[in-house]
């Protein structure tokens, strides 16, 4: 039967594709890592690893091997069916939003049309991953971590769903690879002019999103040790700091989307589709680790100020200029 | 035969779900062959800076993180009730500006009655 041998082609296809966009991305993890310590290193006037390969290539290799090696310590009080599955729904929070990313023209594992919806779901779906591992550690710091990691990541996916909204209203669609297709009449193929505010949240809520310092609150390591994962260790803790970068590449990869052109460049580059769309991404995550090394961390009564009573505002704003231009005929 | 509502698009996410269970699933169960495992008293106590761990650690905490989550639900509602809004405001036009600004509108005023509430404020 022609039927049955098609869809199991159709079927091998999408695995084909999984796995290929999968290990790119692993790949990719492993050596933000490296990257990021190589940057923050030469920002502060260090080298970062040099020891393991040449210029410590083959230090994100070295540290996955040692995390396989760890002993699993599963403290004696903890909840251990929870605390068993929380880094697993983290890490499934995470990756799964890469199923949606058009990472070139016509090439994204699923080209749903709620694709932007998509994304902000599985990326809330994370917070129960941090929730869970910080209840179920039974400890102080892991407890204390969970909670305002939670805190932070719900106040700000407010102001992230709504920075999106005028990308929709310009778009007209929630199709991330229609997306893209519309900034193609706009300055520079991008959202990026009409929309700046708009960036400028989002910006600043991602960095929030994915708990990264300065709104590194939930790990504070001066007063939480590491927050929600103090507890964990070896490969546990491994899938939360997997799935810790693959938050940070998923949410540039929406600004990339929504905000910066996509695949499109200034011009084509032949042979290589996805080129621009990974010269921008791999331009965001420097910027993640610039802003890193520079600002120092938040207060966290200052982080929520700042979410509540600034964000929130200015998402509502753009929406409302958003609607005022487009109303008076004024964009493309 | 009626033909049952198949989203298909739908097909390789979850096979790229499943994928990443296995991976997440794999890697823990790998690790169980690799490594040793020398658990004593002292090292499965909760990391409290080297001390034995004082009093209950699912201690009471602040109420605001309650406030926190029911301004969450509430304004993540709003956010939604934009989206599809924004998605077809090219086909309605202004009705659909004059619509959505009165919605923001009445939005505002709770959100300035929470202000005024100091439903922010974090001390």
């Amino acid at each position: 039967m022609p039927g049955i041998v098609d869809t199991l082609l159709y079927i091998a296809i999408i695995v084909a594709k999984i796995l290929v966009v999968f290990g790119a991305i692993m790949l990719h993890v492993a050596y933000a890592t490296y990257f990021e310590r190589k940057t923050i290193g030469h920002m502060q006037v260090r080298l970062g690893p040099m020891n393991v390969g040449p210029h410590g290539l083959l230090q994100p290799i070295a540290d996955g091997i040692k995390l396989f090696f760890k002993e699993d310590i599963i403290p004696a009080q903890a909840d251990k069916p929870v605390f068993f599955v929380a880094p697993v729904i983290s890490l499934v929070g995470a990756l799964s939003s890469l199923a949606v990313v058009p990472f070139f023209e016509g090439f994204a594992i699923a080209n749903i049309n709620v694709g932007l919806l998509f994304v902000l779901a599985m990326s809330s779906l994370g917070s129960y991953g941090i929730i869970l591992a910080g209840w179920s550690s039974n400890s102080k710091y892991s407890f204390l971590g969970g909670l305002r990691s939670a805190a932070q990541v719900i106040s700000y996916e407010i102001a992230l769903g709504l920075s999106l909204v005028g990308v929709m209203m310009l778009a007209g669609s929630l199709n991330l690879t229609d997306i893209v297709r519309a900034q193609e009449r706009y300055p520079f193929g991008m959202f990026l002019l009409p929309q700046i505010i708009g960036c400028a949240v989002f910006v600043i809520a991602a960095i929030a999103e994915t708990n990264r310092s300065p709104f590194d609150l939930p790990e504070a390591e001066s007063e939480l040790v590491a927050g929600y994962f103090v507890e964990y260790s070896g490969m546990r803790y491994g899938l939360f700091f997997v799935a810790e970068y693959t938050g940070m590449i998923i949410m540039a990869s929406i600004g990339i989307v929504c905000f910066l052109g996509g695949w499109n460049g200034p011009f084509k580059i032949p042979y290589v589709p996805f080129a621009w769309f990974f010269i921008k991404l791999y331009v965001l995550i420097f910027i993640y680790y610039w802003v890193r090394a520079t600002l120092p961390r938040y207060r966290y009564d200052h982080l929520m100020n700042l979410g509540w009573k600034v964000m929130i505002p200015l998402a509502l704003f753009n929406i409302v200029i958003t609607g005022i231009l487009k109303v008076m005929k004024a964009l493309p | 035969m009626p033909t049952a509502f198949l989203p298909e698009e739908y097909l390789p996410i979850v096979i790229f779900m499943v994928i990443i269970l296995a991976f997440g699933l794999g890697t823990l169960a790998v690790g169980i062959v690799l490594r040793l495992r020398r658990p004593y008293q002292e090292k499965l106590l909760p990391y409290e800076s080297g001390n034995p761990p004082v009093g209950e650690p699912r201690y009471r905490f602040s109420v605001r993180f309650y406030i926190v989550a029911m301004l969450f639900v509430i304004f993540d509602v709003e956010a939604v009730f934009l989206y599809p809004w924004a998605i077809v405001f090219d086909q309605i036009g202004l009705y659909a500006f004059v619509e959505m600004m009165l919605f923001i509108a009445i939005l505002v005023v709770g959100y300035v009655y929470a202000w005024k509430k100091e439903a922010f404020r974090w001390d």
